[in-house]
C-alpha cells in the first residue's frame, strides 16, 4: 500500500479508444502499456517512475481483466531477469525502475537478455533522475545501451511522443530481437499534458500459453559457442534492422527552418527547452515553428548515420545539444562526418557546458553562441510573426533586455546571500528514524565518535543537520558491505546503517551474509519502519499490512539469523531513546564475536498518519473515548539553547519569540503539525537537556468515569492554584 | 528558402516555490484544472524528488489559450522549467523561498508579479542556533521591492490557519485577488469545489487571501521585528509594591522598562523582598554607572544589568520548575496551545530527569554540600533518583507532590543552589563593577555575557564554562583598545556553535596574536568580525 492512493488514477487507464487523456507523463506510459498489448510488467520502485508501479499495484482489477501480470519486484536485478520471458515467446514485457542507479543493478541480467536477444518486445522505462531535484550520482543512461547494445529512445517531452515511443519501443524491440530502453526524464515523468487514446489491448499470446507449451532454443542462451555468435549477430542482423525500423517509421523527427545553412541536432528529451530557448532569440514560436531547422533524435542510441549526412547536406555548420557526459552523440557525429568527409562544422559542447543540465537558459545561450558564430543574421531578426509585429517578439524582446543587466546583479538582491538558508530534506514531522540518530549522537557522546556507513533511503538525512552522522554511501542495501574493510581488532568498532527496504533489495547477503562469513566485528543497525518509505511507502516484505496480493510479515530478525547471526537486538519502538541508545552502547562494547545486528522497529510515520488518522476522526465521530497526544514546550521554562533541536531537526519543533522582555533567545515551540510521536520528550530525557517539554494527552469523548475523576482532580487543583494566583495577584505590578 | 511562420501566442509563466508538504503540487493542480476548464492548453511540471520530505522545491506551469493552438494549427511546446527574466508570477509559500526564487534570477522588474506569504518556517540551521539564528526576513521584502513589478506579501499561513484550512487555499485566494491572472474568482472558486475536499474551509481560506491580495498596498510594508518592552504603570496595588514601583520610576527613563520586567519577574519568582534586593543592587550599579558618564551612553550599564542581574536572581532551579509547570495559567496555556475544546479533557506529562546536583541544590547549604560530598549516600541517591520520570501534573498524587515542591520557595534562601547562585551573581557584578570603572564599554559587555548562562544541567554546565572563559578573557583584555568589540565579537562565538569550535578558533586567534605581535596593540587588528 502506497503512500498515495491512485484509485482515480487507475480509472484513466480504462479510458476509451478516442478520447483524451489528461494526466501526467508517467501515468501516460502506464496507459501506453496497456495499449500496447503488454503481457507482464515488473519494477522496482523510486522517483520519478514511482507512480508507474503504485498505479499498477492499485489496478489489480483491470489488469487481471487484460491478462496482464503485475510484479513488484524484489530489486532491478529481478526486474531485469523478468524479461527473460520475452526471450523465447512472443509476449511484451516491460521493466521499470529508477536511473542509472537501477540500470547499475539490473546490468547483470541486461547484458544477458541483450546478448541473446528477444522475441517478445521488451521495453526497460528507466527514470531518468538528472538535474534538479535528483537524489543520485550524475551519470548518462546512455552508457548502458551502448556497451549491451540496447536501442535508446528519448522522446519529446509531450504525453503523444512519450506514448507513441512505448509502442514505437515494443516494435521495435521485435523487428530488431534487441531489448529497448525508454528514458524518461524527471520533468516529463511529473508533466501534465494530453494525448489521445486507444483501445487497451489483451496480449496475443499469454504466460499461460508459455506454461502451457515451453520452449527452448540453446542459440539464445548465452553460453559458448552461442555467445560469441550473438555478438556477431548483434552487428550483422540486429543493428541493420533496427535503423531500417528507425528509418521507416520515422522515429526520429526534421523540423524545416528558413536559415537553411545552419541546424539544430537535439536528444529528443530537450525538444520543448531548444524551442524556448529559439523563441527567446526570437526564432521558434510556442508551438514548435522554428526558423532554425532541427533534426529531433527521438532515438539517441543508434545513430542512424544516413540521417545525421541527410541533416548535414549543404549545412555550414549545426549545433549539437546532447545533455550529460561524456559525449557519446557528439563523437559519434564527428566520426560519421568524417568518414563521409562531410565539411559541415559541428558545435556542441564546445558552445555548450560539457556537464550538468541542459536548462532552458544554458541552451538559448548555446544556441545564441553557436548562432553568432555561424548565422549571425539569424540573431538580428525577428519579423516573420504570423501578425507582423506579434506577442511574442514583445516578449523575447524584453527577456533580451533583463538579461541584459541581470537583477541578480542588484545589491539587495545580492544580500539575500546573507538571509536565505539552505533548505536540504530532512526526516518528516514524527519520523520514527529520528530518535535513532539522537540516540546515535548521545551514544557517541559517551563513546566518542565512530566511522558510520550510511545506506540509500530515509535514513540517508542523517548525514545533514542537525544530526552530522555517516561518512559514506554506497549505493542501496550497501550499508554493512561499505564496512566491510573495517573488519579490523580496535577498540572502536565501525556502525552501519540500513533500511528494510535495503535489506530486503540485497543487503541481507550483501551486508548481514558478508558479515557472518567474514566475522564481522561491526554494528549494524537496520531501520524497519515497516515500507520502502523513501520511495513512497511501497509494501515489501517484512510490512505488517494485509497485503491481499503479497506475501508480507516476514520478520527481518528471522532472516537474520536464518543467515547466522547471534547478536540481534530487537527494539520494537524507536522512541524510546534511551533504550536505543543503551543497545548501541551495548552493541559497540560487547565482548561477543561477529557482527552486531539491531533491528530497530517503528512505522514510518507519514504512512501510519495516513492510516491511522481517518480512523480516528471516525472514532471521534461514533462518539468513543480516544486520546489524542501532542507536544509542547513551557516557553517560560525553556531558555532558548536549542540543544532539543539539534538532536531532533522536527519540522514540527520550531522556535518562536519568548515574549518575555528579558529572554533575549527565541525559545523552542512546537506547532500544530506535531503527531506525538513522543521523541521530544524521550530526547529531552535521555539527554538530560530540561524540563520544558510535555505531552498533552487530549481525551476526547471522556467517560462518565473520567468526567467525575477530572471534577475531583480539578475540585483540588483548582483550590490549590486559585490560592497561589491570589497571592501573585496581590503583588501584581 | 522555405517560409517558416512564427504564430501569435505567449504562454503566462508562472512559478511555485513551496516546500516539501506545503501543497505547492495541489496549487499548480488547480491553476492547470481551472485553466483548462476556463479553455486554456496548461501544462504543470515539476521536480519534487527527494525534496518532498522536508525540502524546497519548485513547480512550474504554462498556461496558453487554446484559441492560439488552434490559430497556429498544432499543439503548443511549453517549456518545462522556468527561465530566468521570463516569469509573469511567481508565488512563493514561505517568505525565504520568495527570496530563493529572486536569487535564481526568477523574479524581473519588467514583468513579474510576486505573492510571498510572510510567515517563516525556519530552516535547522536558523532553529539549531544556540542564540537566535533567525534570519531577517526585511531583506527579503528589501530585495522584493527591486526585483518584483509588483510584489504582495503578508502572512498566508495564518490567514489559512484562521479559516482552518491549508496554505495551497489562502495562496490561490491571493493569485485571484491580485488579478495577475485572466480568470474570475468564480473560475478559482469552482477548481476548489471541483476538487471535492474540504472545500468550505478551502473557500473561506481562499477569500481571505483574496480579500488581502485585492486590498494590498503598491508598496508593502516591513516587517517589525522589534521586540516590545513592557510600559511602566502608574501605580500597583500593594503599597510595597508600589514603593518598588516608585524607586524603579527614579532610576533614568531609560531602564525603567527593563526595570519593570524585573521587578515582575522577582516577585513572581520569589517575593517583593527580593525584588527590593534587586533594586538596591541596580542602585548602586546605576550611582557607578552615572559616575562613569552613563547618560551620554544612554545608561548602557544600568540597562544591562537590569536585564541580567534579574535573570541572574531568577535561576531555575527545581522549585521554578514545579511553580510554572502547576500554575492554573499554565494549565489554562496547554489547553488553548493544542487546541482541545470544550468538553475534552487534557492531562500534561512531563518528561523529568532529577540530578543529585538538583537535589542537594534545593537541600539547606550544610546538608546539601555534605550530600554532594558523600560518596556513599549521595551514589545511593544517585542510583535511586537519577532516571528519566514521567510526572503526571494533572493527577492529585504529581500535583501535590510538585506543588509541595514549589512551596519551597519561602526556603529557597537557605537552599546549597541558592549560595552557589549568588556568590556567583557577586563575582560576576565585582567583575563587571571593577572593569567598567576603567573601561564603560567592556563592562556593559561583561554584563552582557551573562547571557550564556541558560538551559539546564548539561547545557547549563557547558554555559557556565564558556562564560567563565569570556570572563577571564574580559581581565586580559581589560586596558586594550576595543577590548569591548572584542568581547562581543567572543560572546557571537559562543553562541554560534554548540561545541564551541567558533569560541575555541576566536579565542586561539586573540592568543596567537598577541604573541606574534608582541603588544596587546595588535588585538583590534587580529579580531574578527562577528
Amino acid at each position: 500500500m502506497a503512500e498515495r492512493s491512485f484509485k482515480k488514477e487507475v480509472q484513466q487507464l480504462r479510458i476509451p479508444a478516442g478520447e483524451e487523456f489528461r494526466g501526467e507523463g508517467i501515468l501516460a506510459v502506464t496507459k501506453a502499456l496497456l495499449q500496447s498489448g503488454v503481457g507482464y510488467v515488473a519494477g522496482y520502485q523510486g522517483s520519478p517512475i514511482s507512480h508507474l508501479m503504485d498505479v499498477l499495484a492499485d489496478a489489480k482489477e483491470i489488469l487481471d481483466e487484460l491478462g496482464v501480470h503485475f510484479e513488484a519486484s524484489a530489486s532491478e536485478a529481478t526486474a531485469a531477469a523478468t524479461l527473460a520471458a520475452s526471450v523465447h515467446y512472443p509476449i511484451r514485457g516491460a521493466v521499470t525502475w529508477k536511473s542509472t542507479v537501477g540500470t547499475n543493478v539490473a546490468s547483470d541480467a541486461l547484458a544477458n537478455l541483450a546478448s541473446g536477444g528477444v522475441t517478445g518486445g521488451a521495453l526497460i522505462i528507466i527514470g531518468e533522475d538528472y538535474g534538479e531535484g535528483s537524489s543520485i550520482m550524475q551519470e548518462r543512461s546512455h552508457a548502458f545501451a551502448m556497451k549491451s547494445q540496447m536501442w535508446l529512445l528519448d522522446p519529446r517531452p509531450n504525453l503523444e511522443s512519450i506514448v507513441k515511443a512505448v509502442e514505437d519501443g515494443f516494435e521495435l524491440s521485435e523487428a530488431s530481437s534487441t531489448p529497448v530502453m525508454l528514458e524518461m526524464r524527471i520533468r516529463s515523468c511529473h508533466v501534465h499534458g494530453r494525448f489521445i487514446t486507444r483501445e487497451n489491448r489483451r496480449p496475443a499470446f499469454s504466460l499461460a500459453d508459455a506454461l502451457a507449451n515451453p520452449r527452448r532454443d540453446t542459440g539464445r542462451i548465452v553460453l559458448p559457442p552461442a555467445s560469441f555468435l550473438h555478438e556477431h549477430e548483434k552487428i550483422r542482423d540486429r543493428w541493420p534492422a533496427a535503423v531500417k525500423f528507425i528509418r521507416e517509421r520515422k522515429l526520429n523527427e526534421f523540423f524545416d527552418g528558413d536559415f537553411e545553412d545552419v541546424g539544430l541536432i537535439l536528444q529528443g528529451g530537450l525538444y520543448n527547452g531548444v524551442i524556448r530557448g529559439l523563441q527567446l532569440l526570437g526564432l521558434a514560436d510556442s508551438f514548435g515553428n522554428s526558423r532554425i531547422p532541427l533534426y529531433v533524435m527521438n532515438v539517441t542510441y543508434p545513430v542512424i548515420d544516413d540521417q545525421v549526412l541527410e541533416f548535414c547536406d549543404g549545412k555550414r555548420a549545426v549545433l549539437l545539444l546532447e545533455e550529460g557526459q561524456p559525449d557519446f552523440i557528439e563523437q559519434n557525429l564527428h566520426a560519421i562526418l568524417r568518414k563521409a568527409g562531410v565539411a559541415t562544422k559541428l558545435a556542441g559542447k564546445d558552445v555548450l557546458p560539457m556537464a550538468g543540465e541542459y536548462t532552458t537558459q544554458v541552451m538559448r545561450d548555446g544556441i545564441e553562441a553557436f548562432l553568432k558564430a555561424n548565422e549571425p543574421r539569424a540573431l538580428a531578426t525577428g519579423e516573420h510573426t504570423a501578425d507582423g509585429r506579434g506577442h511574442d517578439q514583445a516578449a523575447c524582446e524584453s527577456a533580451q533586455k533583463s538579461a541584459a543587466v541581470p537583477i541578480t546583479f542588484h545589491p539587495n538582491v545580492q544580500a539575500l546571500a546573507s538571509v536565505v538558508p539552505p533548505r536540504p530534506a530532512g526526516f518528516c514531522t514524527g519520523c520514527p528514524e529520528r530518535p535513532i540518530f539522537a540516540a546515535m549522537k548521545l551514544a557517541q557522546a559517551d563513546l566518542g565518535e565512530h566511522h558510520i556507513s550510511c545506506d540509500i533511503g530515509c535514513h540517508l538525512f542523517s548525514i545533514l543537520p542537525p544530526f552530522n552522522l555517516g561518512a559514506t554511501t554506497m549505493g542501496y542495501g550497501l550499508g554493512a558491505a561499505s564496512s566491510s574493510a573495517f573488519n579490523v581488532k580496535h577498540g572502536k568498532r565501525s556502525i552501519s546503517v540500513m533500511g528494510d527496504g535495503g535489506f530486503w533489495h540485497n543487503g541481507l547477503t550483501s551486508g548481514i551474509g558478508n558479515a557472518v562469513f567474514n566475522k564481522n566485528d561491526g554494528v549494524i543497525v537496520i531501520v524497519d519502519n515497516f515500507y520502502s518509505s523513501a520511495t513512497g511507502g511501497q509494501d515489501i516484505l517484512s510490512s505488517r499490512a494485509d497485503n491481499p496480493d503479497r506475501t508480507t510479515k516476514n520478520p527481518i530478525e528471522k532472516a537474520i539469523r536464518g543467515a547466522g547471526v547471534k547478536w540481534v537486538r530487537t527494539i520494537d519502538r524507536t522512541y524510546d531513546v534511551a533504550r536505543m541508545r543503551d543497545t548501541l552502547e551495548e552493541a559497540l562494547t560487547t565482548t561477543a564475536d561477529g557482527p552486531k545486528v539491531i533491528i530497530a522497529q517503528s512505522e514510518c510515520m507519514l504512512n501510519k498518519q495516513r492510516r491511522v488518522k481517518p480512523l480516528f476522526n471516525k472514532a471521534v465521530k461514533a462518539g468513543e473515548r480516544v486520546v489524542k497526544e501532542r507536544f509542547g514546550v513551557d516557553p517560560d521554562v525553556c531558555t532558548g539553547d536549542h540543544a532539543c533541536i539539534r538532536l531532533s531537526g522536527c519540522p514540527s519543533l520550531s522556535v518562536k519569540d519568548s515574549g518575555d522582555p528579558l529572554k533575549e533567545d527565541p525559545v523552542a515551540h512546537v506547532d500544530s503539525s506535531c503527531v506525538g510521536c513522543g521523541n521530544c520528550g524521550e530526547v529531552a530525557e535521555a539527554a538530560v537537556l530540561c524540563p520544558s517539554f510535555y505531552r498533552a494527552d487530549i481525551i476526547h469523548n471522556p467517560t462518565f468515569r473520567d468526567r467525575f475523576v477530572a471534577r475531583m482532580r480539578g475540585a483540588v487543583i483548582g483550590w490549590l492554584q486559585r490560592r497561589r494566583a491570589a497571592r501573585l495577584a496581590r503583588f501584581a505590578l | 528558402m522555405s517560409q517558416i511562420v512564427l504564430h501569435p501566442g505567449t504562454p503566462i509563466k508562472i512559478a511555485i516555490l513551496a516546500m516539501g508538504g506545503q501543497g505547492g503540487g495541489v496549487l499548480a493542480d488547480w491553476t492547470v484544472e481551472m485553466a483548462e476548464a476556463a479553455g486554456w492548453w496548461a501544462q504543470t511540471t515539476s521536480v519534487p524528488g527527494v525534496a518532498q520530505r522536508t525540502g524546497a522545491t519548485i513547480y512550474y506551469v504554462e498556461l496558453l489559450p487554446e484559441s492560439a493552438a488552434q490559430a497556429a494549427g498544432r499543439p503548443p511546446a511549453l517549456a518545462m522549467m522556468p527561465t530566468p527574466g521570463d516569469v509573469d508570477l511567481v508565488v512563493a509559500a514561505e517568505l525565504m523561498e520568495a527570496g530563493r526564487a529572486m536569487q535564481r534570477g526568477l523574479v524581473t522588474p519588467d514583468r513579474t508579479t510576486l505573492i510571498t506569504s510572510t510567515h517563516r518556517s525556519y530552516a535547522v540551521a536558523e532553529k539549531a542556533a544556540p542564540g537566535n539564528g533567525i534570519a531577517d526576513p526585511n531583506k527579503v521584502i528589501d530585495a522584493g521591492r527591486e526585483a518584483a513589478k509588483r510584489l504582495l506579501c503578508f502572512d498566508l499561513q495564518q490567514l489559512a490557519e484562521r479559516a482552518g484550512s491549508v496554505i495551497s487555499a489562502s495562496l490561490f485566494g491571493a493569485i485571484a485577488g491580485s488579478g495577475a491572472l485572466p480568470f474570475a474568482r468564480d473560475a478559482f472558486e469552482e477548481t476548489i469545489r471541483h476538487g471535492g475536499v474540504g472545500v468550505e474551509a478551502s473557500l473561506r481560506a481562499f477569500a481571505l487571501g483574496f480579500e488581502a491580495a485585492a486590498s494590498a498596498p503598491a508598496e508593502p510594508a516591513p516587517i517589525n521585528t522589534s521586540r516590545a518592552l513592557p510600559d511602566v504603570p502608574g501605580h500597583a496595588a500593594d503599597p510595597r509594591v508600589q514603593a518598588l514601583l516608585d524607586d524603579v520610576r527614579r532610576f533614568p527613563t531609560a531602564a525603567q522598562p527593563l526595570l519593570v520586567a524585573g521587578v515582575r519577574r522577582l516577585i513572581d519568582y520569589q517575593d517583593v523582598a527580593y525584588a527590593q534586593d534587586y533594586l538596591r543592587t541596580l542602585q548602586g550599579l546605576r550611582e557607578l554607572d552615572a559616575k562613569a558618564g552613563g547618560d551620554a551612553r544612554d545608561w548602557a550599564l544600568t540597562q544591562a544589568a537590569a536585564r541580567y542581574v534579574a535573570v541572574a536572581m531568577s535561576y531555575d532551579d527545581v522549585i521554578r520548575v514545579a511553580d510554572l509547570k502547576t500554575r492554573g495559567s499554565r494549565f489554562e496555556r496547554v489547553r488553548s496551545e493544542v487546541g482541545a475544546k470544550a468538553g475534552q479533557l487534557v492531562y500534561t506529562t512531563e518528561f523529568m530527569h532529577p540530578r543529585l546536583e538538583e537535589i542537594c541544590g534545593t537541600l539547606p547549604a550544610p546538608l546539601g554540600r555534605w550530600l554532594e560530598n558523600s560518596k556513599a549516600v549521595g551514589g545511593f541517591i544517585r542510583r535511586r533518583v537519577e532516571k528519566g520520570r514521567r510526572v503526571q501534573t494533572g493527577t492529585l498524587t504529581w500535583f501535590l507532590a510538585l506543588y509541595g515542591v514549589a512551596g519551597m520557595r519561602r526556603f529557597r534562601r537557605a537552599t546549597l543552589r541558592h549560595r552557589i547562585e549568588t556568590a556567583h551573581l557577586r563575582d560576576w557584578l565585582e567583575r563587571a563593577t571593577r572593569i567598567a570603572a576603567a573601561d564603560y564599554a567592556l563592562g556593559v559587555e561583561v554584563l552582557n555575557c551573562r547571557r550564556l548562562i541558560k538551559g539546564y544541567s548539561g547545557t547549563h554546565d557547558r554555559g557556565d564554562k564558556r562564560f567563565e572563559r569570556l570572563m577571564s578573557a574580559a581581565d586580559r583584555l581589560l586596558g586594550q583598545p576595543d577590548a569591548a568589540a572584542t568581547l562581543r565579537g567572543l560572546r557571537e562565538a559562543a553562541l554560534a556553535d554548540e561545541e564551541g569550535k567558533a569560541l575555541d578558533a576566536q579565542l586561539a586567534q586573540l592568543l596567537r596574536g598577541r604573541a606574534a605581535a608582541g603588544s596587546p596593540q595588535a588585538l583590534d587588528t587580529r579580531r574578527v568580525a562577528a
